[in-house]
């Protein structure tokens, strides 16, 4: 089983060519090929985490080169971890139905499926590829898919993808400029290699340079305030299949690239030397996004638009949680990243099928749903509580571990926002609550609709159980996957 | 310091330029402008990989009877990368520009912030509707900075009629 690192990529490449014929051959056959190849892709993931839990990480050789010369596909917890994340995600997405998905019915010739694959197939080779210039490759080929799925919500869409490629490529060519100084600098572009090299020029301002390049060029990608400008365009007007999407996995990839190359392969330079104060930027950007996320949540009717904003915020947790470079906060920013996914694309699903049964998409009219898609709302209200932050849901563990982290290493305002911002939460989901749950129903359609499709039920009460499950179980987790990740990077 | 900018007076270029792309991308209200911005933006990085791995008086790094000594052989890695580079790049103009086609199709116009009025506040109708000439005269004071032949070539364009 050597090939294991490279396995759960694979099958979404493959598959995105293969879906491409099956599209042109029935529409439908298109879905088909994106499931399996989703679900092969998830069991290797599952396999891999297994086996790197106990034995520690696994690499693989492209073409029989081996490192520091040739590309290294590398697969240890956090790669496991991360890569469990987006094939789980991806395969409730693909499994999703198409019209509700892509705003779309299924046509020959639009390569929804290919194009979602090629989305997953570059997020997945950043969460598994060994070297720096390799993970600028895969950067790019997610984003290029993106540009195309986020322009499919039609008018408003096309014009939030241009701008978001225009910033997306901006981020991507600071970040291949930081590679091309740590390139000069030790002469080498595999991880493990250069993290060996670096703390011998550690203070060298080429370094530091670097450093500041590649945060500066992933806090794009990730969409960390204040370079969030594109996110609210992107995954408001995006369909919403494509939104759930983005939101759970694809800006993960930029955290996943940051908490990789600051602790794997800066390691020292990045947590000890003062030269750059990328923590500290990290640590006041994340909280001003999340503060500025949540109040931005809380003006918007359009339910996307809510979370696209909320997105925003959410992401502060993981900046802050990156910035403060201590385990617990480490161990509070890569529960975030499962249980953000996790949450967020559960309300992006149950968005899509309110759409899809009603066609609205502001909060005002939602009045009485609750009565109405009495299982989607139980859902919806399973990953809202949990956005908020009731325990004992998914997402009260990684904002407990946060403030854990904040109070341990001192810093009380962090505290303060971290734990304010739940209140801000709570009331932009009050509010939809009370539409939702209490109101009767003022709109015809809220009044005759039914609830969704099975599928759309299907998928949201999957992530709605998972949020449940990874809150009741939430000791395991942390205890047998993220603690340990947190101990070798951070130890 | 003269010998340091003539040893060095690539990489100067090199930031120029990045400049130059960088300010076209955000400052520029005409979407192609912009993405000519971005292509600049991205050239300077290819120039500053192949300049990085520039040996003087080097060869091609083909291993002959001269040995192995580094210093003889240009650094055939960035070259390598840029390649790669140069493919995404030219994916994600690609892209671009069949974005620009159909925000052209859509709106008639490739100027940002004329579309993203349409976008807002008034809806198609209404702004398709609107005289044309009194529409480019109130950008024209909401931006009196802006070179006017830009909004001027891109809304008297036929895309309005449709």
């Amino acid at each position: 089983m050597n090939q294991l690192p490279i396995l759960p990529l694979l099958p979404l490449l493959f598959g995105s060519i293969l879906a491409v014929l099956a599209g042109l051959w029935r529409p439908r056959a298109a879905q088909v090929v994106a499931v399996a190849s989703a679900a092969l892709s998830l069991a290797a993931s599952l396999v891999g985490l297994l086996r790197v839990i106990p034995d520690g990480s696994m690499s693989y050789e492209i073409g029989g080169w081996p490192p520091p010369i040739g590309i290294e596909y590398v697969l240890d917890p956090l790669s496991a971890f991360m890569a469990c994340i987006v094939a789980l995600i991806g395969l409730l997405i693909v499994i999703y139905p198409v019209d509700a998905a892509f705003d779309l019915r299924p046509t020959r010739g639009v390569p929804l499926y290919p194009l979602a694959l090629l989305l997953l197939t570059g997020l997945m080779g950043v969460m598994l590829s060994g070297d720096l210039f390799h993970l600028f490759v895969f950067l790019e080929i997610y984003a290029i898919s993106t540009y195309g799925l986020v322009s499919l919500g039609g008018d408003r869409a096309t014009f939030a993808a241009l701008r978001y490629l225009l910033l997306g490529t901006v981020g991507s060519g600071l970040y291949l400029l930081g590679v091309g100084f740590l390139y000069f600098s030790t002469g080498t572009l595999n991880m493990v290699d250069m993290a060996a090299m670096l703390p011998d020029i550690a203070d060298s301002p080429t370094v530091l340079g670097a450093m500041g390049l590649i945060v500066i060029g992933l806090a794009l990608k990730m969409a960390l305030f204040p370079l969030h400008v594109w996110l609210p365009d992107a995954h408001s007007y995006s369909p919403p299949g494509v939104a759930a999407l983005l939101a759970a996995v694809q800006v993960k990839a930029g955290a996943y690239a940051l908490v990789r190359i600051l602790f794997d392969v800066f390691g020292p330079a990045y947590t000890e030397t003062g030269g750059v104060p990328v923590s500290t930027a990290l640590i006041w950007f994340g909280m001003a996004g999340i503060v500025v996320g949540s109040v931005m949540a809380i003006r918007q009717t359009d339910i996307k638009r809510l979370l696209a904003y909320s997105t925003v915020a959410q992401l502060g947790y993981i900046g802050l949680g990156i910035g403060l470079a201590s385990p617990i906060a480490l161990i509070g920013a890569l529960l975030h990243v499962l249980n953000h996914a996790m949450m967020k694309s559960g309300l992006f699903l149950v968005a899509g099928g309110i759409i899809q049964r009603t066609g609205l998409k502001s909060i005002p009219r939602f009045a009485g749903l609750g009565k109405r898609m009495p299982w989607t709302m139980a859902g919806f209200a399973i990953a809202a509580l949990s956005m908020v932050g009731i325990p004992p849901l998914a997402g009260f563990w990684s904002k407990f571990y946060l403030v854990w982290a904040t109070v341990d290493v001192g810093h009380w305002i962090a505290a303060v926002v971290v734990v304010g911002s739940s209140l801000f939460t709570m009331v932009y989901f009050l509010k939809l609550f009370e539409q939702v749950f209490v109101r009767e129903p003022t709109e015809d359609v809220v009044a005759t609709a039914v609830e969704p499709s099975g599928r759309v039920v299907g998928t949201v009460s999957v992530l709605g159980a998972a949020i449940v499950l990874v809150g009741l179980f939430n000791a395991t987790i942390v205890r047998q996957v993220i603690a340990p990740i947190a101990e070798r990077m951070l130890g | 310091m003269i010998d340091l900018f003539l040893a060095r007076y690539v990489y100067l270029f090199v930031l120029v330029l990045l400049a130059v792309g960088l300010y076209a991308v955000l400052a520029k209200s005409d979407l192609v402008k912009k993405v000519i911005g971005l292509t600049i933006f991205s050239t300077a990085i290819y120039l500053f990989f192949i300049e990085g791995s520039l040996q003087e008086g080097g060869t091609a790094p083909v291993i002959d009877e001269r040995g192995s000594d580094p210093a003889l052989y240009v650094d055939p890695l960035p070259h390598l990368l840029i390649l790669t580079a140069i493919v995404v790049g030219v994916g994600v103009v690609g892209v671009a520009l069949a974005l620009l086609v159909r925000l052209y199709r859509t709106h008639g116009t490739l100027d940002e912030d004329r579309i993203a009025a349409r976008l807002a506040g008034r809806d198609d109708e209404a702004a398709r509707g609107q005289d044309d000439e009194a529409e480019r005269g109130r950008n024209g004071e909401a931006a009196p900075g802006r070179d006017d032949d830009t909004s001027g070539g891109a809304s008297g364009s036929p895309g309005d009629g449709r």
